[in-house]
C-alpha cells in the first residue's frame, strides 16, 4: 500500500500572520488523520489549502489519481482541481448549511454530484439517492423534503451522503460534529467510522474535540501557531503526549 | 451576419437618420459609438454561441422589463432598408409591441410589417413565430434574466466559473426537482438549452414548445438583457439541445386543442377566458400566423366566441 | 515471540514544574510462543506502562521491543497499526468504545479489522459472548450501558475474538465472579495452547498461579 496524498512544506500566511507553516505528512487509503489544535492554530487554514479552497504560498500537495499518476494539486489548473472536487475529493463542512443546498430536496442534494459527473438517468439517480439515505440512517420517505426541515444531525448525515455518493477517495472534514448535540455526535461518528472502513476512504479530519480523534483517527497531528508540534499514532499522542503544548491540550480536556 | 459585419465597420450614413423624420435623434435612437460597442458584443456572442457577453447597457426611454435589451440590440442591427416586425407573446398588436414598433418608426424611419415572412428583423418577447424563419432574418429576443443558473446559484462569480468550466450538474438538479415534485419536467418556459454542445443558455421565457425551433435555424438569433447588461446569440444552423434525462426526455408542450379561429393543430395556443362562467377559448398565440391561415380559408370551430 | 531489551521510559511533564518521572530502565526479557508471563510488582512500579509500551500506546525513550520482526520502539505509526490489527491483542482495564454501537458489533470489530469476514466474526463473537455469560438480550445494546463486570467481559471478548499471536492482559479478571473468572482462565489456557505469547498483570494470586508459567518483577526495572 502506498500513500494517496503526500504534503510537503505546505505554507500559507496572511500578511505577517502565519496561517500554517512547513506542514509535511502523508495519508494512505483507508486511513483517518486527525488534526487538532485550538482556534487559530491554523488547522482549518491547512485543510482549506489542502482542498484547494485557499491558495497556498508554497509547498506541494501531491495526490495520486485513479490511474496512479501523482499530481501536485497546487499547480493544477482550476478546472482540473474542481473536477477532482466533484469526483475523488469531498469536503464536509462544520455547518451543514455550507455544504448543502437548503432550497433543494434531499434527493437533489445527493444527486447533484452524480449529475455533475454526467449521470443523466433520473431513475438511477433517485435509486442511488434512496440507498444513500438509508445508509446514513435517514428515512427514504423524506427524499423529497428540503434539508431545512431536517434536524441538525440529519442535515450533517445528509451532507455526508451528498459527499460520499460519488465514492471519493479522499474526504476533508472540518469539525463535522462541531454543532451537534452530544447524543447525535456518537451516532455520526459511528456512521463515519463504518463508512470509512467499508469504503476504504482516506479522511483528513480537523477538530478541536480530542474525543473525536480518539474514536475516529488512526494518526493525528497537533498544531499550534501554524506549525505541527507533534504527530503520531492517535492514542499514543493522546495517552503519552511529549510536546509541552500537547500535554497542556490533553490535560485540559474534560474527563467524563 | 453580413449586415452586422458591415455596420460594425462603417455604420449607416447619418443622412438616412436625418431623413427619418428630421428629428434630433440619431438613426435608431442610439449614438453610433454605442451601436459600435453593442455590435462588437454581438459579434463576440455569435462567435461563442450561448456565451453571455457583458455590454454597457444604456438607459432607454422605456422602463426596464419593457425590452430595453432587445431594443438596444435591434437599434444596433437596424439598417435603413430593414423591415421590422415586433411581437409580444406572439401578437403584433399588444401595447409593448406597438410602442416598440412606433419607436423605431420614429427614430429610424424603417418599414414595419406584421408578416413574419416580410420582416428582415423581428424583435420578440416570449415567442418564436410559427412561420419558419429563413436565412437573412434576424430574431431579437428580449431577456429578463440571462443567467440560467441564477436561481440555483446566486453568486455571479460562481456561475461564471461554472460556465467556464462546464459545470452544469446543477442545471439537471433543477430538472430533477421538477420530476420529483411533479412527476415530469414541469418547467414550461425558459427551458434551459445547451448550445452547440458547450454553453447552457436561458432561451428567455419562450414556451418550451418553441425550443425546437431554435435548433438549426437559418436565422440569426440574438438575445439582449438590458437590466442585466448581457448579450448572447445563436448563429444560424447551430445545435440547440433542450436539457433532459434519458428516462424523461424533453417534450415540447402545447394545449391539446385546435385554434378556435383558424383551426391550426400545430401552433402554440393561448387560453382566453371569455366570461365570468369560465368559458374558455384557445387561439393561436401568433396573430400573424393565425391571420394568414384565416386568409387562406382555414376555419376553426369558433363556437360562440364571436 | 516477543523480546524486550534495554527498555527505558520516563515521563517529562512540562505543565507540572517540568517534572521528570522515571518509569523503567534496563527492562529486559523474552516471552516465547505458548508461554504466559505475569508482570508483578507493587502498584506504580510500571507494569501497566510496560504493557502499554509493548502495545505502542506509550513511547519508549530507548531500547527495543521486538515482535515478529518489528521493533515497536522505532516502528512507524503504520507499522504499529499493522501489528495491532493482526498480531497484538490488548485487553485494557477499561472499555473504550463509541457510544451507541451494539455490543455484538463492538466485539466482532477486531476480527473484521484483522481481515476476517463479517459473518464469521459475528459467529465467533456470539460464541464468546455466551461463554462469558453476556445475556443475548444485551447484544444489541451498547456495552457502555452495562455494569462494570459486563463491560470488562465485553473487553475481554474483544481481545480474544481474533487469534492474536501476542496477548496483553491488564487485570482481565479484576471484577469478575468465580464462574466468569474460570471462563477467562480457560480462554487464556486455550490461547497458550494455540501458541500465543501471553503477558498479563494479575493481582489475584490464584489466577496468576493458574495460568502464568513465570513471573517478571517489574520493580526490578524501576527507574534509576
Amino acid at each position: 500500500m502506498t500513500d494517496i496524498l503526500r504534503v510537503n512544506g505546505l505554507s500559507k500566511s496572511y500578511g505577517n500572520q502565519i496561517g500554517c507553516a512547513d506542514v509535511c505528512f502523508d495519508v494512505y487509503p483507508g486511513e483517518v488523520l486527525g488534526i487538532v489544535g485550538e482556534s487559530g492554530s491554523g488547522k482549518t487554514t491547512l485543510l482549506r489549502c489542502l482542498a484547494g479552497h485557499l491558495e497556498a504560498d508554497g509547498g506541494s500537495v501531491e495526490f495520486v489519481l485513479r490511474d496512479g499518476v501523482r499530481r501536485d494539486t497546487l499547480t493544477m489548473d482550476e478546472a482540473e482541481r474542481r473536477q477532482l472536487g466533484r469526483t475523488d475529493w469531498a469536503f464536509v463542512h462544520q455547518n451543514p448549511r455550507d455544504g448543502l443546498r437548503m432550497a433543494i430536496s434531499a434527493g437533489g442534494n445527493i444527486g447533484e454530484r452524480l449529475m455533475a459527473i454526467g449521470d443523466r438517468h433520473y431513475g438511477n439517480i433517485r435509486a442511488t439517492a434512496t440507498s444513500w439515505l438509508e445508509r446514513v440512517e435517514i428515512d427514504p420517505a423524506r427524499i423529497d423534503d428540503r434539508p431545512s426541515t431536517f434536524s441538525g444531525g440529519m442535515q450533517q448525515r445528509l451532507q455526508i451522503a451528498r459527499n460520499l455518493v460519488t465514492a471519493p477517495r479522499l474526504v476533508f472534514m472540518d469539525e463535522p460534529t462541531g454543532g451537534l448535540d452530544v447524543s447525535v455526535q456518537a451516532r455520526l461518528l459511528d456512521l463515519l467510522r463504518g463508512l470509512v472502513a467499508e469504503l476504504g476512504i482516506a479522511v483528513i479530519i480537523v477538530t478541536h474535540d480530542l474525543a473525536v480523534v480518539r474514536m475516529l483517527a488512526d494518526r493525528m497531528m497537533v498544531m499550534r501557531r501554524g506549525k505541527v508540534v507533534e504527530s503520531g499514532l492517535a492514542d499514543q499522542v493522546l495517552d503519552d503526549p511529549s510536546h509541552e503544548y500537547t500535554q497542556l491540550l490533553v490535560s485540559s480536556a474534560l474527563q467524563v | 451576419m453580413n449586415q452586422i459585419m458591415q455596420t460594425a465597420e462603417t455604420g449607416p450614413s447619418t443622412d438616412s437618420a436625418k431623413a427619418a423624420g428630421g428629428e434630433a435623434y440619431n438613426f435608431a435612437y442610439l449614438d453610433e459609438q454605442t451601436k459600435r460597442m453593442i455590435r462588437r458584443a454581438l459579434l463576440k456572442a455569435l462567435a461563442i454561441p450561448g456565451y453571455q457577453v457583458p455590454f454597457a447597457s444604456r438607459e432607454m426611454p422605456m422602463p426596464y422589463g419593457w425590452g430595453t435589451g432587445g431594443v438596444q440590440v435591434t437599434a444596433a442591427c437596424l439598417l435603413p432598408d430593414d423591415c421590422l416586425k415586433v411581437i409580444d407573446q406572439g401578437a403584433d398588436d399588444t401595447t409593448n409591441a406597438v410602442s416598440i414598433r412606433r419607436f423605431f418608426q420614429r427614430t429610424a424611419g424603417v418599414q414595419t410589417t406584421e408578416v413574419t415572412g416580410e420582416a428582415t428583423l423581428i424583435q420578440t418577447r416570449h415567442r418564436i413565430p410559427e412561420t419558419e424563419l429563413v436565412a437573412g432574418q434576424i430574431l431579437v429576443y428580449q431577456v429578463p434574466i440571462p443567467e440560467p443558473l441564477r436561481f440555483l446559484e446566486p453568486r455571479e462569480t460562481e456561475t461564471r466559473k461554472m460556465h467556464a468550466l462546464e459545470e452544469y450538474g446543477l442545471m439537471h438538479v433543477k430538472l430533477y426537482e421538477d420530476i420529483s415534485q411533479h412527476g415530469h419536467i414541469a418547467t414550461a418556459y425558459s427551458y434551459p438549452v445547451k448550445v452547440e454542445g458547450r454553453y447552457v443558455m436561458d432561451p428567455s421565457p419562450i414556451p418550451k414548445f418553441d425550443n425546437p425551433k431554435m435548433h438549426g435555424s437559418s436565422a440569426i438569433q440574438l438575445f439582449g438583457a438590458g437590466r442585466e447588461q448581457r448579450i448572447y446569440a445563436i448563429p444560424p444552423y447551430t445545435r440547440v439541445h433542450s436539457l433532459d434525462f434519458d428516462d424523461y426526455p424533453f417534450e415540447p408542450m402545447r394545449a391539446d386543442q385546435t385554434c378556435a379561429l383558424c383551426g391550426a393543430e400545430d401552433s402554440y395556443l393561448d387560453e382566453v377566458i371569455m366570461d365570468d362562467e369560465g368559458t374558455r377559448m384557445f387561439v393561436c398565440s401568433d396573430t400573424d400566423y393565425c391571420g394568414g391561415r384565416l386568409e387562406a380559408g382555414h376555419e376553426g370551430q369558433q363556437g360562440d366566441a364571436t | 515471540m516477543l523480546s524486550v531489551s534495554n527498555l527505558e521510559k520516563s515521563f517529562h511533564l512540562h505543565q507540572q514544574n517540568n517534572a521528570h518521572i522515571p518509569v523503567l530502565s534496563g527492562a529486559q526479557f523474552d516471552v516465547a510462543a505458548g508461554e504466559c508471563v505475569a508482570l508483578t510488582g507493587p502498584s506504580g512500579c510500571g507494569k501497566s506502562s510496560l504493557m502499554r509500551m509493548i502495545y505502542g500506546n506509550y513511547r519508549a525513550d530507548s531500547g527495543s521491543i521486538r515482535i515478529s520482526g518489528t521493533d515497536v520502539v522505532t516502528a512507524t505509526p503504520r507499522e504499529v497499526m499493522a501489528l495491532r490489527r493482526g498480531t497484538i491483542g490488548y485487553v485494557s482495564q477499561f472499555l473504550r468504545v463509541l457510544p451507541r454501537v451494539p455490543t455484538l458489533r463492538v466485539v466482532a470489530e477486531p476480527y473484521i479489522l484483522a481481515g476476517g469476514n463479517e459473518a464469521e466474526a459475528e459467529e465467533i463473537a456470539r460464541e464468546l459472548l455466551l461463554r462469558l455469560r453476556i445475556p443475548e438480550t444485551l447484544w444489541q445494546l451498547s456495552p457502555l450501558t452495562f455494569s462494570g463486570g459486563e463491560q470488562q467481559r465485553v473487553n475481554i471478548v474483544r481481545g480474544f475474538v481474533h487469534p492474536y499471536p501476542v496477548l496483553l492482559l491488564d487485570e482481565p479478571t479484576a471484577s469478575l465472579d468465580s464462574a466468569n473468572r474460570d471462563s477467562v482462565l480457560d480462554l487464556i489456557v486455550e490461547a497458550k495452547q494455540r501458541g500465543a505469547a501471553v503477558i498479563g498483570i494479575f493481582h489475584d494470586a490464584l489466577v496468576r498461579d493458574a495460568v502464568a508459567d513465570r513471573e517478571i518483577d517489574v520493580s526490578l526495572f524501576g527507574g534509576n
